[in-house]
């Protein structure tokens, strides 16, 4: 749910940050003016048509005559098809710059996700990037081609009518404008207020849904307090609230309409009072008058379309505030310039430049602060060999998953360096770093498509065998026999079709495709049943063989089975050896060890009982 | 719309019914307000300036002319201008009447079924939002009850409004003149018809339009939260193909959608420009033969022009109204889940904790028995401690005491009243249940505590929290007690959650306590210290305790083994380390630990 508050929209229309914008639309440049110079045409023509039944009145009506009649049909039936056209075209091209602009902004803006470091994740709810993403590019979109639109039409409709106007006579047309500044300002404060207290009803809105959010998770706990009564009452503040605040809007637009459509009336009163009077002097005509009793029936129209699309362009503001900050937002982690330029970047990879790992992992002198200055680790010096099996094992927050996140490059030390093979990681390219890379998280997180699909994630490139060996490798292939379509299956969106075991022996068959030379493993502290655990635990080691590993160990099987452990606290290696070093010492991991072995056997002895 | 939906939301409007009629009576007052302008300017050009007779209904005429002359008119024309200006202003009355009357009722009818959803979810058995669909439910009560409140506010209203239009234009024209009136009528009919057609057509395209657009969510957001696994496999340049993929793919069931829609608009707006050309023409035509005059035209023009929008937009409408048909539905299936709770209120009596089980049975109504004879009984003050196997019945054991389930055989009494006529609200209220994954609401830490009881003061707070041994954690928090907890606030832990909740069953101060495995999240070390403080504080409160904990077991008064729905052992520790069983092999473990390392140790040496 959308709980995260949205900060509030500003006020100033920001030319900076418009001309960013138009920038990203350059590229429909010529579909743009092409847009403009079309709706040019259809609010002349719009505007024309009064003048059609004035030019009926006074050339044939009055005088009675029917001659030429043919003629002024086909000029009307004309300018029906050219409206017509221009219609089709209008739709076709705002439309058509509509969905370019959001699918460039989409484009571009998926693109800096995929440079954007971890750090820019771990601080930034996935529900925030995704509204960015989904519904702010909507509306700019919308905004900048249909908004166009509007103002366009409104600005040439008012300029025509009040061209028309004037042209026919001077004396009355500026008479009749004179309505005009008054319909412009009430239009300005009346659009103004209704778009305020539609936010508001906006606002409430989503917490009414996150209001019901928390009654459905929360109705357990709910029942066991009784208070039922006391969260509806809560809840009713908010449908009240809602509901002051959508009559509000509702008084709002109610009241518009018929304040301009009453000093709309006042230029139609006008209009025959003053024309009325010309047509007894004879300076205008029948078909002028009623031209002009034409005009100030509609004239109110394209100024309440204009007062709208002005307001909403602040409201579109914010949404591009939005969605420029995240694609403004640049990477913390990055390669050097002359690093790309022999490795390649992200998307354009020059893998022929590529070395082949061989698995040295050096920490020289490592420190890690946050940005917010919060120190995690300091001088932390550490090797590991080839094909070592690492475990850390410390409470949360000891810096385990830091030295995991630092080994993984998805942070960068703030001081120090980190070699791997012997050179300074940053020299090679995070790209080259992360395709050597095996990562199998606590939370085994897969994408839809076919399990088939998703084990080749790995490797592109490899083989139906290959993918099948590696889910036989980790004993994954059972499961796989079992389920309807075999390796076809779909695992629904986000694995969500198979169990966390599944889960976890199809994200070791992908690791294992993959062949990297550093493994890294965030083990799970959910328990699985008894047989899957067996399974992953296989799985682990078949994993583990050969490649430089580092785990974030949980069970006792995967710690003891480590060629060396440390021990973490507060970003320190307090403790480092073998298991039996290590319980020899009867320090700390003594006692963490005890405590977890007690837990596990417990446990053991209850679900297998 | 099915009779069974209308009337529900028929109930729904309760209140407000006559709020609503009001507003459909005003928009038949604004719209015929509205035709003041055409037939004021048709008097004036005919009559005032043209000098001819009324052309109206003897009486209206009369009533005109009582008023005022019209060689008065001529020569002050003003009044022309103030009768436009004064119906114009008075329909603009009724216009807001309208909305803002519409606004009210329709606005009191979402606020009813929201509160009746909201109301109605939280009485549900508690077996039902085990089960429950969050996101499903939260849909059915936010997007429905607006695809309903807009049929109301809007679509009722605008079909009203067409149908008052029509209702009252082609009578006042063929008044005027019949030939051109029935000239014109059968465009407006093909315009109707056309847009009903495609609209109720155009459904499809846009389904599969939003589709894609589903898709293209689900591609981003599991780049989003599996961006780990992404990077891990630098996968960046296939992930960026594949929501290329997407991106383009909607933007071309879009821009299919948008051609779709630029030929209809282009169509009709044919057809309407054409509708008014033929009125103008044949008008023309017949005022040059005399049968009309200048003022007709005027009417006829204006008219067919009010006409013409509310026709084409009336296709719209009605195929959007059949959603909210199917939301009613949806609603309705909501409300018909029965609730937990009789009609009739049950037992209240005074609650001091003796339980007593005998031979109780327990089903989730299906075969399998989930309890099988469980008999015990509990004095006041005296600690139980649970333990069994997974799937053993322990949390339905102690579930059945709040009555979240009721037991289908045998008999439970609580001070020697049955448990089943003790009302479902005072026996929970007499209750402090902690469950192994507590809710915690979007409020302050310290409102969080103090919700269970309403006279709580922050010394209570405090000392309730400083039992569950969860003060001090609080305190380090940047707004202490006034933190918020949950996404636009602080997220707590698994065991920091499970602190405050027991805090939160602290502070009641109720006879009957119960821990439902809820400090498994909680180390050995803290579990102690709130048992301790427990001890003190909760001297007198029957204590319900599910663990696996040996520490935690063995202070209890009655420990009771569960094993497949039976009790297969109880007794004190005492008496259960006397017996061959599961305690005394959990407790077992302990004491070998030792050894076995030892062993370990020595083995590895060899």
């Amino acid at each position: 749910m959308n709980a995260f508050e949205e900060q509030d929209y500003t006020q100033q229309i920001d030319p900076q940050l418009w001309r960013k914008l138009l920038r990203l639309a350059a590229r429909r440049k010529w579909r743009l003016f092409a847009l403009g110079f079309v709706m040019i045409l259809v609010a002349g023509i719009d505007a024309y048509f009064p003048m059609l039944n004035r030019r009926a009145i006074d050339e044939f009506i009055i005088p009675g005559v029917a001659d030429g009649l043919g003629w002024f049909l086909a000029q009307y039936l004309a300018l029906i098809a050219l409206q017509a056209t221009n219609v089709f075209a209008l739709i076709s091209l705002a439309g058509r710059i509509e969905i370019d602009i959001v699918h460039d902004l989409r484009e571009v803006g998926f693109r800096r996700l995929q440079e954007l470091s971890l750090s820019y994740y771990d601080r930034t709810p996935v529900g925030w990037i995704m509204a960015r993403m989904t519904s702010d590019a909507q509306r700019l979109g919308d905004t900048i081609s249909w908004g166009l639109v509007d103002i366009v039409w409104g600005g040439t409709m008012m300029l025509a009518i009040g061209g028309f106007m004037i042209g026919m006579n001077p004396r009355l047309g500026l008479t009749v404008l004179s309505v005009m500044p008054p319909l412009v300002l009430v239009s300005m404060y009346f659009q103004k207020r209704i778009l305020e207290s539609n936010r508001e009803v906006r606002k409430t809105n989503s917490r009414i849904s996150g209001a019901y959010n928390e009654g459905i998770m929360g109705a357990k706990t709910t029942k066991t307090l009784v208070r039922e009564r006391a969260n509806l009452a809560d809840f009713q503040k908010l449908t009240n609230r809602m509901r002051t605040a959508s009559v509000r809007t509702a008084v709002f637009s109610g009241l518009y309409l018929p304040i301009v459509l009453a000093l709309g009336s006042i230029g139609t009163g006008l209009a025959l009072w003053a024309g009325g009077a010309s047509v007894l002097l004879g300076t205008i005509t029948y078909g002028t008058l009623v031209a002009f009793v034409g005009y100030t029936v509609q004239f109110f129209e394209p100024v309440r379309e204009l007062a709208r699309v002005i307001t909403e362009l602040q409201a579109a503001q914010a949404s591009a505030e939005r969605l420029m900050s995240l694609i403004e937002t640049e990477p913390e982690v990055t390669d050097m310039p002359e690093v790309t330029e022999r490795y390649g970047d992200v998307f354009a990879p020059r893998r022929e430049n590529w070395e082949r790992a061989r698995g040295r992992i050096e920490f020289c002198g490592v420190g890690f602060r946050y940005k917010d200055g919060e120190e995690v680790l300091k001088d932390f010096n550490l090797v590991v060999e080839p094909g070592e099996t690492l475990a850390l094992v410390g409470e949360t927050g000891s810096g385990k998953s830091t030295i995991v996140n630092l080994a993984c490059r998805f942070y960068e030390p703030t001081e120090g360096r980190i070699l791997v093979d012997g050179r300074d990681y940053r020299e090679r390219s995070i790209l080259w770093h992360e395709s050597h890379l095996g990562y199998v998280l606590q939370q085994p997180h897969l994408f839809s498509g076919t399990i088939r699909e998703n084990i080749r994630y790995g490797r592109l490139d490899a083989t139906d065998a290959e993918v099948e060996e590696a889910a036989r490798l980790v004993n994954a292939e059972h499961f796989i026999a079992r389920t309807e379509k075999g390796y076809e299956s779909e695992v629904g969106e986000g694995g969500n079709l198979l169990s966390t075991g599944e889960k976890q022996l199809v994200s070791f068959a992908r690791a294992i495709v993959a062949n990297p030379a550093f493994f890294v493993f965030d083990e799970a502290t959910s328990s699985v049943d008894t047989e899957s655990e067996r399974l992953i635990q296989d799985a682990v080691q078949k994993v583990l063989e050969g490649r430089t590993s580092f785990i974030i160990a949980h069970r006792l099987s995967t710690i003891r089975s480590a060629d060396r452990i440390l021990v973490i606290d507060r970003g320190q290696i307090v403790e480092q050896g073998t298991h039996r070093e290590l319980l020899a010492l009867r320090g700390k991991y003594y006692h963490l060890y005890t405590s977890q072995f007690l837990e596990e056997e417990e446990q053991e002895l209850l679900i297998h009982h | 719309m099915k009779t069974g939906r209308l009337s529900l939301l028929w109930k729904f409007m309760a209140g407000y019914r006559r709020t609503y009629l009001a507003a459909i009576l005003a928009v038949a007052g604004a719209t015929l307000a509205a035709y003041a302008v055409p037939l004021v300017v048709r008097l004036t050009i005919d009559s005032v300036l043209g000098g001819k007779p009324l052309d109206l209904p003897p009486f209206a005429a009369r009533l005109i002319l009582s008023v005022v002359s019209m060689d008065y008119a001529k020569t002050n024309l003003w009044v022309a201008a103030i009768v436009i200006i004064g119906f114009t202003t008075v329909g603009g009355v009724f216009q807001f009447f309208q909305k803002k009357w519409s606004a009210v009722a329709s606005e009191r009818t979402a606020q009813n079924m929201r509160e009746t959803l909201y109301d109605h979810l939280q009485h549900l058995s508690y077996e039902y939002h085990v089960k429950a669909e969050t996101g499903d439910l939260i849909q059915r009560s936010t997007s429905d009850v607006e695809t309903v409140r807009k049929f109301v506010a809007i679509q009722l209203v605008e079909v009203g409004r067409a149908v008052v239009l029509l209702g009252t234009a082609y009578p006042l024209l063929f008044t005027i003149h019949v030939p051109l009136a029935l000239l014109s009528l059968p465009i407006v009919v093909v315009i109707f018809i056309f847009s009903m057609v495609f609209f109720s057509r155009v459904q499809a395209a846009f389904t599969k339009s939003d589709e894609s657009e589903g898709r293209l969510s689900t591609v981003l957001q599991e780049n989003l939260t599996g961006v780990r696994v992404v990077r891990a496999f630098a996968r960046q340049q296939h992930e960026e193909e594949k929501f290329a993929e997407r991106n383009r793919e909607f933007r071309d069931l879009t821009w299919r959608l948008i051609r779709v829609f630029a030929t209809y608009w282009c169509s009709s707006d044919i057809l309407a420009m054409t509708h008014m050309c033929v009125t103008l023409l044949a008008g023309t035509w017949f005022a040059i033969r005399g049968e009309l005059s200048v003022g007709d035209i005027v009417v006829f023009i204006s008219v067919e022009g009010m006409i013409l929008w509310p026709v084409r937009q009336l296709g719209r409408i009605l195929a959007d109204m059949g959603k909210a048909s199917v939301s009613l539905g949806r609603i309705e299936e909501v409300l018909q889940q029965p609730t937990e709770y009789p009609l009739e209120p049950g037992a209240k009596p005074a609650i001091t904790g003796r339980v007593e089980f005998r031979d109780v049975h327990f089903s989730y109504g299906d075969d399998r028995e989930i309890l099988k004879g469980i008999s015990f009984v509990a004095e006041p003050g005296m600690t139980v401690a649970i333990l069994g196997p997974t799937g053993s019945g322990k949390s339905s054991l102690v579930q059945l005491l709040s009555r979240l389930y009721d037991y289908t055989a045998g008999s439970i009494t609580i001070d020697g009243v049955e448990l089943r006529e003790i009302d479902k609200k005072w026996i929970r209220s007499h209750i402090g249940f902690v469950l192994q994954e507590p809710f915690l609401y979007a409020k302050t830490v310290k409102e969080n505590i103090g919700l269970a009881r309403r006279s709580a003061q922050d010394t209570d707070v405090f000392e309730a929290a400083r039992d569950a041994a969860i003060h001090d954690v609080i305190e380090r928090f940047d707004k202490g007690y006034e933190t918020l907890v949950g996404e636009r606030g602080v997220t707590l832990s698994g065991g920091q959650k499970q602190r405050v909740a027991i805090a939160r069953a602290l502070i009641t101060g109720n006879p009957i306590l119960v821990f439902d495995d809820s400090l498994s999240a909680v180390d050995t070390e803290t579990d102690v210290a709130i048992r301790r403080a427990l001890l003190k504080r909760a001297k007198g409160a029957t204590t319900f305790i599910i663990s696996h904990r040996v520490t935690t077991l063995s202070s209890a008064d009655l420990i009771l083994v569960l094993d497949d729905g039976e009790i297969v052992q109880a007794g004190t520790h005492e008496e259960l380390m006397g017996q061959e069983g599961l305690y005394r092999r959990v407790w077992g473990i302990q004491n070998s630990l030792e050894d076995d390392l030892e062993k370990e140790l020595n083995s590895e040496r060899v």
